[in-house]
């Protein structure tokens, strides 16, 4: 996937989706995160990913050359149809659950977009150099509260470890294109854990389908939401 | 020379979140120019953050301004490219930020600015952030202390941290280094 010339479609969207379901996810947090810096925060990031989104998908869109634009692309299309990776479509039971998520997730897009800046796809590599700056903050923001949570009292810590276990299996999916980042991210993660007093869990099962479209039940419910109203009212603007 | 007038015109739009500053001192402001074969007035403008969603109110404000000026059919282009960095805007840009109460960002250094590694500074966790980012204090823009801390690394918008200072207690804004 990195080593072709120019961006396709297939790949903007996965990148695209990534950024678009993630916004989604965190913004289910505004109004209640567990403390109001947080909020602001969670919101925050959620906006930058929106923002990637959009230029992402706004890319694709082009490429594609079939008429849709990024609002097509975010509103109109089935689970189906969606590229995005299965980590980001997960619930967030607790705060735990979107901290490992997040952190697994900037180390993650931290790297690849690192890459995408520096590949031969003009466009995609200013989007990339943009992001790379941002997903550095969001990085930061959760190797904060990871250490905050895994190494703080017995209930965070319990919750912190049990979320990293669960999250854990679907991280393999997004070094599916990208084998060789992985271990960046290993290096980037484990310490991470380590500082947090909290177990790196062992590699075995390894969930994927979601780069075909094929997602966990979780997206439909997430697409419901975010594709009401545009759905509804095809066209609304504010 | 009516680039530079016209530039002077679009440059003077104030930014919708950081009312103390212009997009020019900001260093929003990539390029003005009239299209030579349209006579157009074309400007060029890049984002803060890839999500900032005071763009819209930017192309409108730098429209009607120029639109003011004699200019009514103004083109405003967005580029990505180079990045904007916190290392753009101006002095006095700075200035006019810190008697506005928001503490100017230190240099861009292609990590996170301060923010504090929690893996010590030169940690492992670091090893992907480019050059080491020292933890520089940021002072007071009511008290001038160095005496500060960060309270959120997120704040009202996309490009602001919360502070507080410990020496007049006062909470202010920060923009924090991209």
């Amino acid at each position: 996937m990195t080593g072709t010339a120019t961006a396709t479609v297939e790949q903007l969207l996965c990148l695209g989706d990534d950024a678009l379901v993630a916004a989604q996810r965190l913004a289910q947090w505004c109004s209640r995160a567990p403390e109001m810096e947080e909020d602001v925060a969670l919101a925050n990031i959620a906006l930058d990913q929106l923002g990637a989104a959009r230029l992402l998908l706004s890319y694709a869109g082009d490429l594609e050359g079939a008429g849709r634009d990024e609002d097509a692309l975010a509103f109109l299309r089935d689970d189906r149809e969606l590229r995005n990776c299965l980590l980001v479509e997960l619930p967030d039971p607790d705060f735990a659950h979107t901290i490992a998520k997040l952190l697994f997730l900037a180390a993650y897009q931290r790297l690849h977009y690192e890459r995408l800046a520096a590949g031969p796809d003009e466009r995609l590599a200013s989007i990339a150099a943009k992001t790379v700056k941002e997903s550095a903050y969001h990085l930061d923001h959760a190797m904060l509260w990871t250490l905050r949570l895994g190494d703080g009292t017995a209930e965070s810590h319990r919750r912190m470890q049990a979320a990293v276990d669960e999250v854990w299996p679907y991280t393999h999916e997004l070094f599916e294109d990208d084998a060789d980042l992985r271990g960046a991210w290993l290096s980037i993660v484990e310490p991470v854990l380590a500082e947090a007093t909290l177990d790196r869990p062992a590699d075995g099962w390894a969930p994927t389908g979601g780069r075909s479209g094929q997602h966990t039940e979780h997206l439909s419910y997430l697409l419901a939401e975010m594709q009401v109203l545009h759905r509804a009212h095809p066209g609304a603007r504010w | 020379m009516v680039t530079a007038q016209l530039r002077r015109v679009a440059g003077s739009v104030v930014d919708p979140e950081l009312r103390a500053v212009t997009i020019e001192e900001l260093g929003i402001l990539r390029d003005v120019r009239v299209d030579p074969d349209s006579g157009r007035v074309v400007v060029t403008i890049t984002p803060t953050y890839a999500g900032c969603p005071a763009m819209d109110t930017i192309r409108a404000d730098i429209r009607r301004a120029l639109d003011a000026a004699g200019h009514p059919d103004a083109e405003v282009r967005t580029v990505l490219s180079p990045a904007w960095s916190t290392d753009r805007i101006s002095e006095a840009g700075r200035a006019k930020l810190t008697a506005a109460g928001i503490a100017p960002p230190g240099p861009a250094r292609g990590g996170p600015g301060p923010a504090r590694s929690p893996a010590g500074p030169a940690g492992p966790a670091r090893s992907t952030a480019g050059p080491v980012a020292l933890v520089l204090s940021v002072r007071c823009p009511r008290c001038g202390s160095p005496q500060t801390e960060q309270l959120s690394r997120f704040g009202s918008t996309a490009c602001k941290a919360l502070w507080r200072c410990r020496a007049c207690l006062e909470p202010f804004e920060h923009i924090k280094a991209l």
